[in-house]
Parts: C-alpha cells; sequence; structure tokens
C-alpha cells in the first residue's frame, strides 16, 4: 500500500431485511470518536425505517422460528466464525468508539465472539432445560416446549458497542425471534459493521434488523406498534423507560426492564433467553 | 331431535354450604370488619341475596399490604422451604376434608352446576396448594440458579369464573416460594375466598402470610398499586390487564397477567366425529362459556361442516339448563346480570351482522340469570362474535378447506390463550400443534387442566405461566 493512498471511506446505513438501505428520511447524523474528532456519518433511522424493519423481522419469523434448532446453532457459529477473521476491525471500530486502547477493545471483541458461540449452543438445549413432560393426574401425555415470542424491539445498550450489542441480540434471535434493533446512538458503528457480518454468515434477511438514530425519537413507535411482540429497554434513555412500557401496554408486549449498569462482561445466564420465550403446553388422550 | 328422558330433580343440600349472613375480610390472621361500603353477594341462579360481605378500603389494602410485609420479612421469607412446605401441604388437605362444603358455596355465589364445582374446581384446587407444597423445599432445582429468591410481598387480582380454583393458582405458588400474599377476590364471588381464608386459619399459617380482601375493581387498583407490593399477577379481562401493565409502567414491579381469549377449535375431515362433538361441546358450554379458554370459534373443515353441525345441535339440545346446585344440570347460571347483558347484546351483534343464529330450545329457570346454548354458523373473521370474547355459551362456526386455511384462521386474531385440534392423523395434530400461537393446545380433547401443566398465553392473552416448573419464576427473583 503506497504510503500516499487516500483510504476508501465507508458509508455506514441501516440494516433492513438482509439490505443496507440509507434511512427514506435520507437524514444522517456525524458520529465521532470519544475526543470529538469525525469519524462518520451514520443514517438517523427514523418512523418509516422502524416500521419497514418491523415488516422485515415479521416476514422472517415464520422461517427462522421454524428452523431446525441445529441449523440456528449453526448460523449463529457462522456469525462467530466471520467475526473472528474481522477481530483487527472490530476492535479498531471499539477502541475508536468506546474511547478505550486497542489491547483492552480487543478483548471485548474476543468476548463478543465467544458470547455468540455461548448463545450458538444453547439453540438445541433451550427445550430440554426448560421444558417439561407433565405428569398430570388423568390419562393424558401432556409436555410443554418452550416457543419463541415474536418480533422482538431491541434497545441496545449505549456504552457497550460491540459487546454489549451482542449479548442483546444473540439470546433473541437464539430461540428463534427476530429482532429490530435501534443501536447505540453515539456508538453505532460497529454494529453497522457487524451488520456486514450478519449478512455474510447464512443469517437470513430480516432476522436482525439494525436502525442507527435518535433512540428516544424511534423507540417510542416500536414500543406502540402493534406487531412487535416484546420490547428490550435496556438501552432506553431513563426518562423514557416509563412511558415505553405504557406504550408497551396497549398491545400486552412482553418488556424487559434490566437493571442499570448490567456487566457484559460477566459471564450470562438464561435470563435473557428466558425473557422471549413463551411456554406452550399440549395435551393429547393416552388409550387404545 | 332427540327426545330428552324426563329427570327427576337432583339437587343437592344447600345447607351443606354453611352460609353465614355476613362475612368478614382477613387480615393479619383475623377476620375484620373492612372500611369499604360494603357489598350484597347473590345467587345468581335465583337472584337472592346470599350474604353481606365486608369490602377493604383502600386505606384497608395499605394495613393488608403492611402486614404481608411484616409477614414477610419476619417469618416466611426466611422460614425453610421444608417447613413451608408442611403448612401447604396442611391447605390441601383441608380443602380436601371441607370439599363439600365448598363445592356448595361455589356454585351458590357463581352458578356454576353442582357437578362442575364438585369433581372439577374444588379437587384442582386442592391439587394445586398439593402440587406446590412439595416445591416449597426443592425451588434449587428448578433450573433457576442455586438459590433463587422470592420476590417479597405478591398482590393478586382474580376473576369471579372459577373463583376459589384461581384462588389456589395465585396462593399455591405464592407461598411455595416464599411470597406473602394479599388477593382480592372478584366483587360478584367473595365467599369461597373467604371460606379459604378459614381453612389457611385452620391450617395455623403464621398471620400475615395470606390475607383476602373483598372489594370492587377500585379496591384491585389501590392493591397492584401499592408502592410496597413487589409482584402483582392478575387474572381477568385483556382491557384490564392493559390497564395494570401500564399503571405498573415504571415502578418495576414484576407482573404476571393471564388474560382473556378467543380459541379456535380445529375439526379436520377425519377427526373421530361423536368424540370431537363431546369436545366442543366441553370447550364452549363448561362453565357456561364462563372460561378465558373456551374453545369459542369452531373451525370445520368444509366437506363435514353439514353434518357435523347437526350432531352438534342436537347434541347440544340436550344440554340441561338450570339450577346450579341440580346434580343433573350441565349449564348453570350466568355469574351476574351485567355479564348476561353483555351476552346478549354480542349475540344480537351477531345476528344483526347475518350469522344465522341457533338458540337450544331448552326450558329456562323463570327467575335467574340464564343463557340458552347458542350456536351461530355462516360466521366471518370480520364479525364481533369472532373477534370478541363473550364469555357465555356461544359458538361461532367458521369454515376452512385446507390445514394452512385452518392455521391461518385460527391464529388470526390478537389474542393466544389456547387452541383445540380435531383429527385422528398424529402428524397433522404435531404440525397444527406447533403452528398454534397460543400457550395451551388440547388436542382430541379440550378444557384440562393440572398443576403440573403450565397454563398461560400468547400475545394479548398475557404472559406468564401458571402451573409447572414454568409457573414458578413468576414469583421467583429470576
Amino acid at each position: 500500500m503506497s504510503e500516499n493512498r487516500i483510504a476508501v471511506a465507508k458509508t455506514y446505513k441501516l440494516y433492513i431485511g438482509g439490505k443496507f438501505p440509507r434511512s427514506e428520511s435520507a437524514r444522517s447524523y456525524p458520529v465521532t470518536d470519544s475526543k470529538g474528532a469525525f469519524l462518520a456519518n451514520a443514517a438517523q433511522g427514523s418512523r418509516k425505517d422502524a416500521r419497514d424493519a418491523v415488516s422485515a423481522a415479521r416476514k422472517a419469523f415464520a422461517g427462522w422460528s421454524g428452523a431446525t434448532a441445529y441449523n440456528r446453532g449453526q448460523v449463529l457459529y457462522r456469525v462467530a466464525e466471520v467475526l473472528e477473521g474481522r477481530r483487527e476491525q472490530f476492535a479498531a471500530e471499539v477502541s475508536a468508539a468506546e474511547g478505550i486502547g486497542v489491547k483492552k477493545a480487543q478483548a471485548l471483541v474476543d468476548a463478543a465472539i465467544d458470547r455468540w458461540v455461548w448463545y450458538a449452543g444453547w439453540t438445541d438445549k433451550i427445550a430440554a432445560v426448560l421444558g417439561s413432560s407433565n405428569p398430570v393426574a388423568g390419562p393424558y401425555f401432556s409436555f410443554s416446549t418452550p416457543e419463541p415470542t415474536g418480533v422482538v424491539a431491541v434497545l441496545a445498550p449505549q456504552r457497550s458497542s460491540l459487546l454489549g450489542l451482542v449479548s442483546v441480540v444473540a439470546p433473541v434471535i437464539a430461540s428463534g425471534n427476530t429482532a429490530v434493533v435501534v443501536t447505540s446512538e453515539d456508538r453505532p458503528l460497529p454494529a453497522i459493521t457487524l451488520s456486514e457480518v450478519l449478512a455474510t454468515s447464512d443469517l437470513p434477511g430480516g432476522v436482525v434488523n439494525l436502525l442507527t438514530g435518535r433512540t428516544a425519537e424511534i423507540a417510542p413507535w416500536l414500543a406502540s406498534h402493534a406487531d412487535v411482540n416484546a420490547l428490550d429497554l435496556t438501552g432506553a434513555p431513563d426518562a423514557l423507560r416509563a412511558d415505553l412500557e405504557r406504550s408497551a401496554a396497549g398491545t400486552v408486549k412482553r418488556v424487559l426492564r434490566t437493571r442499570a449498569g448490567e456487566d457484559f462482561t460477566a459471564e450470562p445466564d438464561t435470563s435473557r433467553l428466558r425473557a422471549y420465550l413463551e411456554t406452550k403446553t399440549v395435551w393429547h388422550p393416552t388409550g387404545v | 331431535m332427540s327426545q330428552l328422558w324426563e329427570y327427576a330433580p337432583a339437587p343437592e343440600s344447600r345447607d351443606i354450604a354453611n352460609l353465614k349472613p355476613a362475612y368478614k375480610m382477613f387480615v393479619d390472621g383475623e377476620f375484620v370488619e373492612g372500611s369499604g361500603e360494603p357489598l350484597k353477594t347473590i345467587n345468581p341462579g335465583t337472584e337472592e341475596v346470599l350474604a353481606e360481605v365486608s369490602t377493604a378500603s383502600p386505606s384497608d389494602v395499605d394495613t393488608a399490604v403492611k402486614v404481608a410485609r411484616r409477614a414477610y420479612d419476619r417469618v416466611w421469607g426466611k422460614m425453610p422451604g421444608t417447613e413451608r412446605a408442611k403448612y401447604i401441604y396442611r391447605i390441601a388437605r383441608l380443602i380436601q376434608e371441607r370439599s363439600r362444603e365448598l363445592a356448595v358455596l361455589e356454585s351458590l355465589d357463581n352458578g356454576k352446576p353442582i357437578k362442575e364445582s364438585r369433581d372439577v374446581d374444588v379437587p384442582t384446587a386442592a391439587a394445586h396448594f398439593f402440587y406446590h407444597a412439595g416445591w416449597a423445599d426443592k425451588l434449587s432445582y428448578a433450573g433457576y440458579g442455586p438459590d433463587p429468591r422470592p420476590l417479597g410481598v405478591a398482590g393478586q387480582v382474580i376473576p369471579w369464573n372459577f373463583p376459589l380454583l384461581m384462588a389456589a393458582w395465585k396462593i399455591a405458588p405464592a407461598l411455595a416460594t416464599g411470597n406473602t400474599v394479599v388477593l382480592k377476590p372478584a366483587e360478584t364471588t367473595p365467599l369461597t375466598a373467604l371460606v379459604l381464608a378459614e381453612i389457611i386459619q385452620q391450617a395455623d399459617l403464621p398471620p400475615g402470610v395470606v390475607n383476602i380482601l373483598p372489594g370492587a375493581g377500585d379496591t384491585g387498583a389501590a392493591l397492584v398499586g401499592h408502592a410496597d407490593v413487589d409482584k402483582v399477577a392478575f387474572t381477568g379481562s385483556t382491557e384490564v390487564g392493559k390497564l395494570i401493565q401500564s399503571q405498573l409502567a415504571g415502578t418495576g414491579k414484576k407482573l404476571t397477567l393471564e388474560l382473556g381469549g378467543k380459541a379456535a377449535n380445529i375439526v379436520f375431515d377425519d377427526a373421530p366425529v361423536d368424540q370431537a362433538v363431546e369436545g366442543i361441546v366441553n370447550g364452549i358450554f363448561f362453565n357456561q362459556g364462563h372460561v378465558c379458554c373456551a374453545g369459542s370459534r369452531l373451525l370445520l373443515q368444509e366437506s363435514i361442516a353439514e353434518e357435523f353441525l347437526e350432531k352438534l345441535r342436537i347434541r347440544v339440545s340436550t344440554l340441561r339448563v338450570g339450577d346450579p346446585l341440580d346434580k343433573n344440570t350441565d349449564v348453570g347460571a350466568i355469574n351476574s346480570r351485567e355479564q348476561l347483558t353483555k351476552i346478549q347484546e354480542l349475540a344480537a351483534a351477531g345476528e344483526a351482522e347475518g350469522a344465522e343464529r341457533w338458540t337450544s330450545a331448552c326450558p329456562l329457570p323463570d327467575k335467574g340469570f340464564y343463557f340458552a346454548p347458542t350456536v351461530f354458523s355462516g360466521v366471518s373473521q370480520a364479525m364481533r362474535i369472532a373477534r370478541e370474547e363473550i364469555f357465555g355459551p356461544v359458538l361461532s362456526v367458521l369454515t376452512f378447506r385446507t390445514p394452512d386455511e385452518a392455521v391461518a384462521k385460527a391464529n388470526n386474531t390478537p389474542y393466544g390463550l389456547s387452541a383445540g385440534i380435531w383429527t385422528d392423523k398424529g402428524s397433522r395434530i404435531l404440525w397444527a400443534a406447533q403452528k398454534m400461537r397460543a400457550g395451551v393446545v388440547w388436542a382430541n380433547t379440550f378444557n384440562r387442566f393440572d398443576p403440573t401443566a403450565p397454563f398461560g398465553g400468547y400475545q394479548e392473552s398475557g404472559f406468564g405461566r401458571e402451573g409447572g416448573r414454568a409457573g414458578l419464576e413468576a414469583y421467583l427473583d429470576v
């Protein structure tokens, strides 16, 4: 590479239905590093972008939830593989976004890769761990299985730009839900680069949709959208949380109200998986 | 139409109910007068007043929550599970011992047939306590970590359709997991919950662990909105469930909701017809159709629709509607005048929107709230009787041609509590059960309940489960 070569700068766009559109509003906003230096312009997602993302997520739900758990596990593992190959790029982006040294950023990227592997392994074990055979008092065979809730709107953590994002998105899709994610508002670039990884990991288009922009602008539309089944408030601004919960009540959404200051470097448990699962109980008579 | 056999009346004795002229609320282990306006609970089968019941004012709610908090902090929250278990087992046994009294009282207060309160409600209530008692010292095996903790004080509001059973569904898991309880029974059916309070007293449960406060919606609102309640559990309409979810926004209280439904019962052309007819009848006319998971939409495969409907009408016309205390009664009284009016209004809407109405010609008592079993055919998906929960003995019949169409129609509702599938083909059962967006799927059966089997809804039928290992999560800080 010539010393004088001018780098090709990337246009950061949204990720909806497996494609990378600009915001339909044609708006963008400047993203800077922790010291205020310009990094790039990010698309400023709108209400209509959110609506398109929900439609894409709904469209993808039947296929993704109907895929075998083995298949979903392989796709999630594939995400980890592809991410591994781009460790340096992500370390640089996380370092710039979060204002930390490259070495520290590298550790966060590694943890994010490992998190995909962790959730990949869960896809075909959730039903065995959370499901049951029910010894009912009568001549019936009864069993219960966990099933995905549907379309989950995720307000990603504002500070942890990659590890936090992966930690909230992977459990949503591991069990067969589809996701509409509003990324960190000020640190959105690792998320958009992650969408390039998702797009090349055999993850069907629409399973994960990423919107960059103003969380406070987009979140209320998702909270009140009738085709959204669950809402993760992790990255919601404090002032908005109660309002978003109230909106979610309009269609009885499941709301994950994560405690403030979740440490994403800690080993996760099953709580984020359980948050977006419905238990279905099936009965059938026994007899000759 | 087939000829009805004449039956001699076979009434259960109402003396067994031990009915008292007045009932008081239960707080801190004592029966005390509430400071709310007393209510009169009536027998919906005859419209006579059964008893006067004291109700809780907001200050009574406050007192009860404080008492429950103290009982949680000082006694129940730190009691070893092995000891909690024994108290809960005692409650189960006492319910069994007083089962006939509870059954008769339930039928008097609620209007449901004695054979149902006797054979379903009361035994299942006892079973719920017995089942959950065993969990109290085994929570570390429940899959929520090595030492899952209770939440604290649970505020619980229950409906009038299964008054004692719903109290059991709420109280048993709360106690097993180490929480204390303030429960509000429904305004029209407070009596069996207050006899349960007597049983709790007889079981010598530490004072304040369970408190029972009769009252109307405002008492419930004061309870779920109380700042010192950690957990809210509500069973009732989707409309009120949304209000509660909204009221609790931003409070951090854990919430579970068991709401309405509009379940589809799908009959494929290879279904065993007589068995399916029985199941459809049970699905919608059990408990006068006052069941959130009632099979209120019948989806018939077009090729068998006519023949099936004919058999269904013949079977429905043999249902005996009347005195809830008569052991031969199949369909009892509608729980309240208000509910009867709502059913009449929706049935009228069905006619107005062009569905074909058939109503059983069965005789109805002169007094009391009764509604003859009714089947609407020619129903389209846009009609109110196909979309709204009627909560009465009214069945809406639609048809389909292909399995995919059946699934699409079954899932075409904001609710998602239950579904029924009738076919002889095993692979089709499993396929359809997987496609249903509903929390309970009954195949070649309907309306089965058991404490070991998790129950609860998808979508606007609520969230959280009751029963089974899954049901414990609602009362644990996990």
